[in-house]
């Protein structure tokens, strides 16, 4: 049955020395319970004795995770890229349906809520013919879209912080997720200068100005980032400048090393501090609101 | 104090300071006395914990699962006193130089899994652990505690730092510690709590047991 098989140990069915079956194994196996696998590799033959297994997972581990970094590390942030356009792409077609839905369906049915909680809504009801049918199964499609718009937000959640530690704490996941996609990925990123990241996002904006029709942008996408969005407006280019170059940092450390660094966090906490000091010092409140 | 250090660990005169050592191949430019090299509790919380000398239950020697291992700066040590390590890490950076780590090492299994998915690494992983050392620092820190106690002895020893800030920025350390400690003793008997802030600000080191 499947359930001996899920509960197997790593080396049931990998020859002795066949590493790239090890690797299979180790990469792609499960098991709900652990269970005393030295003592079971060794009355299964696949080992002399406890020692010899041990020798043998150290190499498997080792060629096993070695391939999986590599195969990690060329994918991760474009994976990302795909992801964070793909939330996006989902976003924007629920909306445009369930508006679709519900405008139809208020033609049809009384107190048809608007956007996605009202396609939500209409996809619950019972269809009388065959143009309800459709206009249900519309409204259907739309929650649908949502629905995958969150899982992706979800899958975006977990992955970022293991492409971009350091990136993915302090801008947050999808914050940093959309950063690297719009430097074309965490390597062009950590190549960016600081002001560049900081209009990432404002491409328009920025182009008007260069072209002589507007001031010049003080932040792009970094605007949505709590330490920008929550300070006074007056501090509000210098909060995205500090904000900048920290997040400039963290994806070099991300990109060159890949280890948290403690110390460009607290630094961005310092200097966020001092900031937000001016407007209490003037007794004044910032514009926006920190929880 | 020193004796609840496991054999293996011992504080000796390296670089002018009496230090926590352990004896190994060197790792990240650490001073070192012969084959001795310093633990930098600064820079690892179970080094913190030795430190400020918690009760680990360790003797050396054991069969330890180290969730968390980042670039192996712990789990170094770790390996230099214990028995077969496990260390599991999900980014890949810091795995790429955990595999340095364990190359120079007999006994120190890396594996590229997510700790909160147990399942995935079951399979590899033995049963009847004598201690889990955990860091992950992030959100759900008792949650992962949690799941991986399938993998612990019933009187093995969970060596856990928690981070305030990874579960909640905004909160107060102090009310993100009860919450932890609350959700862990569903499944551990807390024997120790004592914060790590001399060394790491606004982390809790915690030992427990399964119930
Ligand atoms: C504070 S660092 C650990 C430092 C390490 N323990 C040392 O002292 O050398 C936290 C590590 O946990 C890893 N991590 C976070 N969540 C994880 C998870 N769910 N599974 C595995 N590793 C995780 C991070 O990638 C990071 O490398």
């Amino acid at each position: 049955m499947t359930t001996d098989e899920s509960d197997a140990g790593w080396f049931a069915s990998v020859p002795p020395d066949d590493l790239a079956a090890a690797r299979d194994a180790i990469d792609g196996g499960s098991a709900e319970s652990p269970a005393d696998w030295p003592r079971l590799a060794v009355e299964s033959g696949f080992a002399d004795d406890s020692d010899n297994y041990y020798d043998r997972l150290r190499e498997a581990t080792l060629h096993a995770t070695r391939e999986a970094v590599a195969e990690r590390e060329r994918a991760d942030d474009r994976q990302l890229i795909h992801a964070v356009r793909a939330v996006d792409d989902c976003e924007r077609v629920a909306n445009e349906l369930a508006e679709r839905a519900v405008e139809w369906a208020g033609s049809r049915f009384d107190g048809v809520d608007s956007g996605i909680a009202g396609a939500r809504e209409i996809a619950e009801r019972e269809a009388d013919d065959d143009l309800d049918r459709r206009v249900i199964s519309l409204a259907s499609r739309a929650a649908a879209l949502a629905d995958e718009r969150d899982a992706l937000a979800a899958t975006i959640d977990r992955v970022a912080p293991a492409v971009a530690p350091n990136l993915a704490d302090m801008a947050g996941p999808e914050l940093a997720a959309r950063l690297i996609a719009l430097a074309g990925g965490l390597e062009s990123l950590a190549k960016k200068p600081s002001g560049t990241v900081q209009v990432l996002g404002a491409e328009d904006a920025l182009f008007a100005h260069l072209s002589g029709r507007a001031p010049s942008p003080k932040h792009g996408i970094i605007y949505t980032h709590e330490f920008v969005r929550g300070t006074r407006p007056e501090d509000r280019g210098s909060a995205a400048r500090a904000l900048a170059g920290k997040l400039a940092l963290a994806a070099r450390a991300d990109h060159y090393s890949g280890e948290y660094r403690e110390v460009l966090h607290e630094d961005l906490r310092e200097r966020m501090a001092t900031i937000r000091a001016r407007a209490d010092a003037n007794g004044d409140e910032t514009g926006g609101d920190d929880e | 104090m020193s004796d609840s250090l496991p054999a293996g660990v011992e504080r000796r005169a390296i670089d002018g300071g009496t230090r926590l050592a352990t004896r190994g191949p060197p790792v990240y430019g650490e001073p070192t006395d012969g084959e001795w090299r310093a633990w930098d509790p600064e820079r690892s919380k179970l080094g913190g914990m030795f430190e400020l000398g918690f009760d680990t239950g360790l003797s050396g020697g054991e069969t330890v699962l180290y969730l968390g291992a980042a670039s192996g700066t712990t789990a170094s040590h770790v390996a230099d006193f214990a028995g077969p390590t496990y260390a599991v890490e999900f980014a890949p950076r810091p795995t790429r130089d955990l595999l340095d780590v364990a190359e120079a090492r007999d006994r120190l299994f890396p594996l590229l899994k997510d700790a909160r998915k147990p399942e995935t690494y079951a399979h590899v992983v033995e049963s009847g652990v004598d201690a889990i050392v955990q860091d992950v620092a992030t959100r759900g820190q008792a949650a992962v505690a949690t799941r991986n106690a399938r993998f612990l002895e019933d009187d093995g020893r969970l060596l856990l730092a928690v981070k305030a800030r990874s579960e909640d920025v905004t909160a107060e350390p102090d009310d993100v510690f009860t919450d932890v400690l609350a959700e862990l003793e569903e499944t551990y008997e807390v024997l120790e709590t004592e914060r790590l802030d001399r060394f790491h600000e606004d982390h809790l080191g915690v030992v427990a047991t399964p119930k």
